[in-house]
């Protein structure tokens, strides 16, 4: 007998006091139970994993992935979630999903207001540690892709402008920008925009050229001071992406817009440097450029 | 306990079955083991009163599997690049290491295998072949030393029969095993990933807390108060295929019956007790038995039995010295 007497609980091996003899062999009655008690458990470890799977058909969280990644139900099976890309990335714009996002947990998101991928490691390092191919410069030929994810030509990237090779490795864009709050811009109030961009406690960083090419430093040590409010232009990381559109106001003053070209890769850099609440340019994750 | 697909059965969860056929040898010892009950009696004491209460190996184990763990968190805290990643992959001074039973559930899940995937995968399967496949679980998996601890809460509680130990059938993880790998397959998505406390802790350990830790603490409850140690022995898919690839490792726990007081005392610390079931008297078919591939390598028996009958082997190693 390989059963431990300390293993086993004493009531269900002894016939309740007071029954005289069991109708059933009290050993068999105990296998009973045991297989009876092992279906529930694997019952409710399945159900329990399986509810993981609500967040997802529901897609309540559809998050900004990082650069490279493959389609979403294709990255989240691909994703090993061990969080490679979150220790290479230079600003550490990449987090984990958690419990909420079901089968999204511990798969990586960038969350753009708070910190965006501002491309400082120039070559896209989430993608050379991922090692699964869940963000790949190239995407295998059997999975999911849609037409307008691809860039029209290679981008290139600002602080690489004066490089031999100025361009991305990155071909797709991963969303687009769009100006969700036209009347909370400073630039189409015809405003300007002095100060920290984010105030004293925003705790994002991002690359400055002028500063030091490979380490980034806070917003907040990177003051403005601009007549017309143009940080989302200036500040994006990729040529030709973004462009002030000049308008002329209700009141016949001389207005700004900020217009999102075909070159938007959806790093959501518009969105972190915005100074206003909420931000007046957001980043929609995984949407095709529409002209 | 013959043949390997013998043990492997066990390992799925067959029960132990008694041996066919007894070495003379064995039959010998067994004989004259069936000594005056008083004489026998006489023997233990004595031998009780020279033992020695170890934790060597135990300790051993706690401190590489905290070493393994923080290696991981400080390489990111303090960037010192050593081991990046957490448990389900990562990169060892640059190395691809993928945990096997993450890389099993995402080659099904997405059916597409990247080199560095095959790499990690093969270099870590060719590691636990030779360390022992399950000595991941008791040597590396953050889970299991949380789930030792807890286990101590449990035992302490049924002494005071104030909970008792309600046991699952075995079989269960090897249908987890299947229904996980089912799911990876059908839905697409790696399932138990989303479940695995292994990985959950191991990047709560480096990236920080998450939600998702109530629902390890909520598995370690259930093993407090109503089975004991159940995701280990009745659920974890990972313990299962490690033990796999640890069926014909070298390393493996040693069972000498000559020394054996056949007491038990292994059975009682043992994760998967299953295992020790040449210890019971008449069961052992040969003087030396080693002990089969559900077994964690925890030496927890190593330590526990007081005449030295379990120990540590290397097959082919030990001879030579």
């Amino acid at each position: 007998m390989s059963d431990l007497p300390e293993q086993n609980s004493d009531d269900e091996l002894q016939p309740p006091p007071g029954a005289q003899r069991p109708r059933v062999p009290v050993r068999k009655e105990a296998a009973r139970r045991k297989f009876i008690r092992s279906a529930v458990l694997t019952c409710g470890v399945i159900g329990i994993s399986l509810a993981g799977w609500i967040p997802v058909a529901r897609a309540q969280k559809t998050r900004l992935r990082p650069p490279g990644a493959l389609e979403e139900h294709d990255f989240l099976s691909s994703c090993i979630k061990c969080g490679q890309c979150v220790q290479v990335c230079p600003v550490a714009a990449i987090k984990l999903g958690d419990l909420d996002e079901g089968f999204g947990l511990g798969v990586p998101y960038i969350d753009a207001r708070n910190q965006a991928c501002d491309f400082s490691c120039d070559a896209v390092q989430c993608i050379l540690a991922c090692p699964t191919g869940a963000l790949t410069y190239k995407k295998p030929d059997f999975t999911k892709k849609r037409d307008g994810m691809k860039l029209a030509h290679d981008p290139v990237l600002k602080a690489k402008a004066k490089d031999v090779e100025p361009t991305l490795n990155l071909k797709e864009r991963i969303g687009v920008a769009r100006l969700a709050h036209p009347e909370t811009c400073l630039a189409v109030q015809g405003k300007g925009f002095k100060g920290r961009a984010r105030g004293a406690g925003f705790k994002g960083t991002m690359r400055y050229m002028e500063v030091d090419r490979w380490k980034p430093v806070p917003v907040r040590d990177h003051p403005y001071e601009r007549e017309v409010c143009d940080l989302c232009v200036t500040e994006c990381p990729i040529q030709d992406a973004i462009k002030l559109e000049e308008f002329v106001g209700p009141d016949g003053s001389k207005r700004h817009r900020p217009v999102v070209l075909e070159q938007c890769v959806g790093c959501g850099v518009c969105e972190m440097i915005c100074p206003v609440e909420p931000a007046a340019i957001v980043v929609d994750e995984r949407q095709e450029w529409k002209s | 306990m013959a043949s390997m697909s013998e043990r492997i059965k066990v390992m799925l969860g067959a029960e132990p079955q008694k041996p066919a056929v007894v070495s003379p040898e064995a039959r010998e010892w067994h004989a004259m083991k069936r000594m005056n009950k008083d004489d026998f009696l006489a023997m233990k004491e004595h031998a009780r009163e020279h033992q020695i209460v170890s934790h060597k190996w135990r300790n051993r184990r706690w401190a590489v599997l905290l070493v393994a763990n923080l290696l991981f968190t400080f390489s990111f805290w303090l960037d010192i690049q050593m081991l990046e990643g957490a448990l389900t992959a990562s990169r060892f001074v640059g190395f691809h290491l993928i945990d096997l039973n993450s890389a099993l559930q995402v080659m099904l899940a997405h059916k597409h295998i990247i080199v560095n995937l095959f790499i990690g995968t093969a270099t870590v399967f060719f590691l636990w072949a030779l360390l022992g496949g399950r000595s991941f679980c008791s040597w590396v998996c953050p889970y299991h030393l949380v789930a030792e601890w807890f286990e101590w809460l449990h035992l302490k509680l049924v002494d005071r029969k104030i909970v008792s130990d309600h046991q699952f059938h075995r079989g269960a993880r090897t249908v987890f095993w299947l229904l996980f790998s089912l799911l990876a397959v059908v839905t697409g998505y790696t399932v138990f990933e989303t479940l695995s406390p292994t990985g959950i802790l191991s990047r709560a350990l480096i990236y920080g807390p998450s939600l998702a830790l109530g629902w390890v603490l909520l598995l370690l409850m259930f093993e407090v108060f109503y089975s004991r140690r159940a995701w280990c022995r009745y659920v974890c898919p990972i313990g299962l295929t490690y033990g796999m690839v640890g069926t014909l490792s070298p390393v493996r726990i040693m069972y000498r019956l000559e020394p054996c007081f056949h007491e038990g005392d292994c059975k009682k610390v043992c994760l998967v007790p299953h295992v020790l079931d040449m210890v019971v008297k008449g069961r052992a078919e040969h003087t030396e038995v080693p002990v089969g591939p559900d077994c964690t390598r925890c030496g927890l028996c190593v330590d526990v039995c007081p005449s030295g009958a379990l120990q540590f082997d290397v097959k082919g190693l030990s001879r030579m010295l």
